[in-house]
C-alpha cells in the first residue's frame, strides 16, 4: 500500500537550502502599552535562517533586564581581570591558559568571614554579582511570561537550575561553615573541584541523589531525542503543529502514538510528553542539589554509607589481605 | 546544495581529525587486574612502551674485581664509606660511579687530580653523601625497593644531576597585589601535575613536609573533624605526579570504587606508601642538608637544592629500569652489615609548610 504524503506546505532548515525569513513581525500587541512599546527593533540576519528564524528581536530589556546585565558584566569582568592579572596582562598567555585559569574561593582558614580581596575576596565579589544577576534574570523570565499571558513553566524550570547553583555556591558552604567548600570560577578548576568532591566524600556515585540526578539527566536526553525524532517523523502529516494536535488529534498523533505502542507497548500523549520532559529536566537539578547539600553535612563518606545500607556490594578478595601500613605496625 | 554539503562534510572531517590529533592510536593492551566488573584494568600503549624501552635499559655490569688484598681504607687516605672493600673492588666501584654519573668528566668531576683524597671539591662531598643515601635506601627501605635495590644509575643515567627532580616554586608573578592570586594552582604546562590545573607543588607539603595525604572521610557520617575540600586537590596533585612518574593509572594502587579502602587496594599501594616516606626521608636527611655550598646554578629559583620525587628513580617506568637488578653486581652499595648509616644529619626536619609555593 502506497502512502500519500499529506499535502501540507512544510519547510525545514538547519543546514538545508531552505531559509526562513519573513517581513519583521513585532509580536502580538499586549495589554500593557509598555510591554508593547519597550521592545527594540528587529534586524534580519540571513545566515541565521539556516538554523532557525532570520529575525532577531524585538528584545524587551526593561528594568530587570538592564539590572541583570549590569550585575553580570561586573561579576564576569571581575573574573576576567583576575585571570588577566594571573598571566601578567599577556593576551597570548590569556588565550593559551584560559582553560586553566580560575578565580578560587578563600582558603578554609577564613570560614564564612570576609577574606582580603586577593585571598578569595574576588570570588565572593564575583559570586555575589553573578548570583544577583541570575536572580534578576529569573524575575525577568517570570515577568515576561506573565506579560505575554503565558504559564510560568520556564521560570520554574530555571529556578530548579538556580537551586543547584545556590546549593553549590551558597547553601552548602554556609552549612559547612566555610566559603572554601564552594566551586571555583574556572573551566578546569571547577572540574577539579568535582573530582576532589568525589574523592573527599568517598565516591559520589554511591550518593542515591546523585544516582537519581544522573537518571533524570540521561532520561532528559533520551526523552528529548525520542520526542524530537517522533515529531520530525510525523512532520509530513502536520505533526509539528503540536499544540493543535493536543486538542484536535490528527493522523500525525495517531501514527506517532501507534508507533510507540507497537515498539514499546505504551505511548505518551501529545501533551504529556512535554510534562515528562519538563519534570525530568527539573528533577535533574532538584535531586542533584539535594545530593550535594547532604554531602559533608549529613554524610561524610558515601561509599561507607552505601556499605552500611547494603547498596554497595562486596567483591571477593583478589590480592590477599592488603593492610593499611600506618596501622600495620 | 551539493557543494554546500560537500564543504560541510569536509569541515566536519577536518574538525574531527583535529580533535583526535591529541589522542593515542588504538589498539591498547588491556589487562584485567581485579575482580570482573570493577573496571580494574591496566591499560598500556604497546607502541609507546616499545619506543621508550631503551630509556629503561640497565648498562652492562663491570667485571667483578679481586676481593683479596689490602683494604681501600688501608691504602688510600680519607675513605669513609667504602673503606672495607679491597683495592680492586674499590677501584671498580669508582669506575662504575664515573660511568653512571660523570661519563664525560671522569674522575676529576669529583676528585682533585693532584690529590684524590682531598675533600675540597664540593661534588666529592656530595657523592660521598649520595653513597650513604644509596646504602640507606637499599638497607632500610626494602619495603619499597625490595631486593632489586638502587644504584647511582637508577637516578643519574649518565648525567651529573638526575633529569627528574623538583624545586619549590616561587610565588607566581602577577601584575598586581590586589588581583590575580592563583592559589598555587590553575597554571598550564606544569609537569609536576601532568599539565593538570591542580596545585602544582604537591611536593613541598608531602615529600618534604609531613602534611596528611589522606583526605577521604573514614566514617559514613560526619562524626570526626572534617578535612577541607581544597585539601583533596593537593592530594590529587601528588597522585597525578605518581601516576605520571610511574607510567601507571590510578588502578595500579587503588580500587577506584573506594579509593581510600586499603582492604580493596592492589598491594602496590603499600609499596607506594613506603615510597612516599622514603622520599620524604631522602629529601630531609640527605638532600636539604647539602644545600650550603651548592653552586648557584644547581639551586632552584627559591634557592633550594634539587630534591627527589617518584620520577627521580622511576622515570616513567612502573619499576625503575624495568626492574633490572643492578645491585647484584654491586653489593657494596647495599647497607654493610653492622655499619650505621644514620648520622645526626638524618634527624634534620623541615617544617611542613616551609617553602610552599605561596
Amino acid at each position: 500500500m502506497k502512502t500519500t504524503l499529506f499535502p501540507l506546505p512544510y519547510y525545514q532548515n538547519l543546514f538545508t537550502k531552505v531559509r526562513v525569513d519573513a517581513p519583521t513581525f513585532p509580536g502580538v500587541p499586549l495589554e500593557r502599552d509598555r510591554d508593547t512599546a519597550e521592545r527594540t527593533d528587529a534586524i534580519h540576519v540571513q545566515a541565521l535562517a539556516w538554523f532557525g528564524n532570520a529575525q532577531i528581536g524585538p528584545v524587551y530589556l526593561g528594568f530587570l533586564g538592564v539590572a541583570a546585565l549590569i550585575f553580570f558584566v561586573i561579576g564576569f569582568t571581575a573574573i576576567g581581570w583576575n585571570m588577566l592579572v594571573q598571566v601578567n596582562y599577556s593576551p597570548i598567555e590569556f588565550v593559551k591558559q584560559l582553560f586553566w585559569l580560575s578565580v578560587d574561593p578563600p582558603s578554609p582558614k577564613y570560614g564564612l568571614r570576609l577574606p582580603p580581596m586577593n585571598e578569595g575576596g574576588w570570588w565572593l565579589f564575583s559570586g555575589f554579582f553573578i548570583t544577583v544577576s541570575i536572580l534578576l534574570w529569573w524575575a525577568r523570565v517570570y515577568r515576561r511570561a506573565r506579560a505575554l499571558g503565558l504559564g510560568t513553566h520556564i521560570a520554574w524550570g530555571f529556578a530548579a537550575a538556580i537551586w543547584l547553583f545556590l546549593v553549590l555556591g551558597f547553601f552548602r558552604p554556609v552549612l559547612m561553615g566555610s566559603w572554601s567548600e564552594a566551586v571555583p570560577f574556572g573551566i578546569f578548576s571547577h572540574l577539579d573541584w568535582t573530582t576532589a568532591f568525589s574523592l573527599r566524600y568517598g565516591n559520589l556515585f554511591y550518593n542515591p541523589f546523585h544516582m537519581l540526578s544522573i537518571a533524570f539527566l540521561y532520561g532528559s536526553a533520551l526523552l528529548f531525542a525520542m520526542h524530537a525524532a517522533t515529531i520530525l517523523a510525523v512532520g509530513r502529516y502536520g505533526g509539528e503543529r503540536e499544540i493543535e494536535q493536543i486538542y484536535d488529534r490528527g493522523t500525525a498523533s495517531e501514527r506517532a502514538a501507534l508507533f510507540w505502542r507497537w515498539t514499546m507497548g505504551f505511548n505518551a500523549t501529545m501533551e504529556s510528553i512535554h510534562r515528562w520532559a519538563w519534570w525530568f529536566a527539573v528533577l535533574t537539578c532538584i535531586t542533584g542539589g539535594i545530593g550535594i547539600l547532604l554531602t559533608g553535612t549529613v554524610v561524610d563518606n558515601w561509599y561507607l554509607w552505601a556499605v552500611k545500607h547494603g547498596v554497595a556490594p562486596a567483591y571477593p578478595e583478589i590480592w590477599g589481605p592488603v593492610i593499611d601500613p600506618s596501622v600495620a605496625k | 546544495m551539493a557543494y554546500f554539503r560537500t564543504a560541510l562534510i569536509a569541515a566536519a572531517g577536518i574538525l574531527a581529525s583535529a580533535l583526535l590529533a591529541g589522542c593515542e592510536r588504538l589498539p591498547m593492551d588491556t589487562k584485567q587486574i581485579g575482580f570482573r566488573g570493577t573496571g580494574m584494568e591496566k591499560v598500556t600503549n604497546p607502541r609507546i612502551a616499545a619506543a621508550n624501552a631503551s630509556r629503561h635499559e640497565a648498562p652492562p655490569a663491570l667485571d667483578a674485581a679481586d676481593s683479596s688484598g689490602p683494604k681501600a681504607a688501608q691504602v688510600y687516605q680519607n675513605v669513609k664509606v667504602l673503606g672495607n672493600l679491597s683495592v680492586g673492588e674499590f677501584t671498580r666501584t669508582m669506575i662504575a660511579m664515573s660511568n653512571w654519573v660523570s661519563p664525560e668528566q671522569g674522575c676529576v668531576y669529583c676528585h682533585n687530580p693532584a690529590n684524590f683524597a682531598d675533600d675540597a671539591m664540593q661534588t666529592k662531598v656530595v657523592s660521598r653523601r649520595m653513597l650513604q643515601m644509596t646504602q640507606e635506601i637499599n638497607g632500610n627501605w626494602k619495603n619499597h625497593v625490595a631486593d632489586t635495590g638502587v644504584t647511582c644509575y637508577t637516578c643519574h643515567r649518565g648525567k651529573n644531576v638526575p633529569e627528574y627532580k623538583w624545586y619549590a616554586d616561587p610565588p607566581a608573578p602577577t601584575a598586581g597585589r590586589m588581583l590575580g592570586n592563583d592559589f598555587g594552582q590553575n597554571k598550564a604546562g606544569k609537569k609536576s601535575v601532568g599539565n593538570a590545573s591542580l596545585p602544582y607543588d604537591p611536593f613541598t607539603p608531602y615529600l618534604l613536609g609531613k602534611d596528611e595525604i589522606r583526605v577521604t572521610a573514614t566514617t559514613a557520617l560526619p562524626v570526626n573533624a572534617q578535612v577541607p575540600l581544597k585539601q583533596a586537590e593537593v592530594t590529587h596533585g601528588l597522585m597525578i605526579h605518581m601516576s605520571e612518574g610511574l607510567g601507571v593509572g590510578c588502578v595500579h594502587c587503588h580500587n577506584t570504587r573506594a579509593f581510600a579502602e586499603w582492604s580493596q587496594s592492589p598491594p602496590a599501594r603499600v609499596q607506594a606508601w613506603h615510597g612516599i616516606r622514603m622520599v620524604r626521608e631522602l629529601n630531609n636527611a640527605f638532600m636539604v642538608p647539602l644545600t650550603p655550598g651548592q653552586p648557584q646554578e644547581r639551586l632552584g629559583r627559591t634557592g633550594d637544592i634539587a630534591k627527589v620525587n617518584c620520577a627521580t628513580c622511576h622515570q616513567g617506568a612502573n619499576k625503575p629500569l624495568n626492574g633490572a637488578k643492578m645491585l647484584t653486581a654491586h653489593p657494596e652499595l647495599a647497607k654493610p652489615p653492622g655499619a650505621p648509616v644514620r648520622t645526626s644529619a638524618l634527624q634534620t626536619e623541615v617544617p611542613a609548610s616551609e617553602g610552599r609555593a605561596h
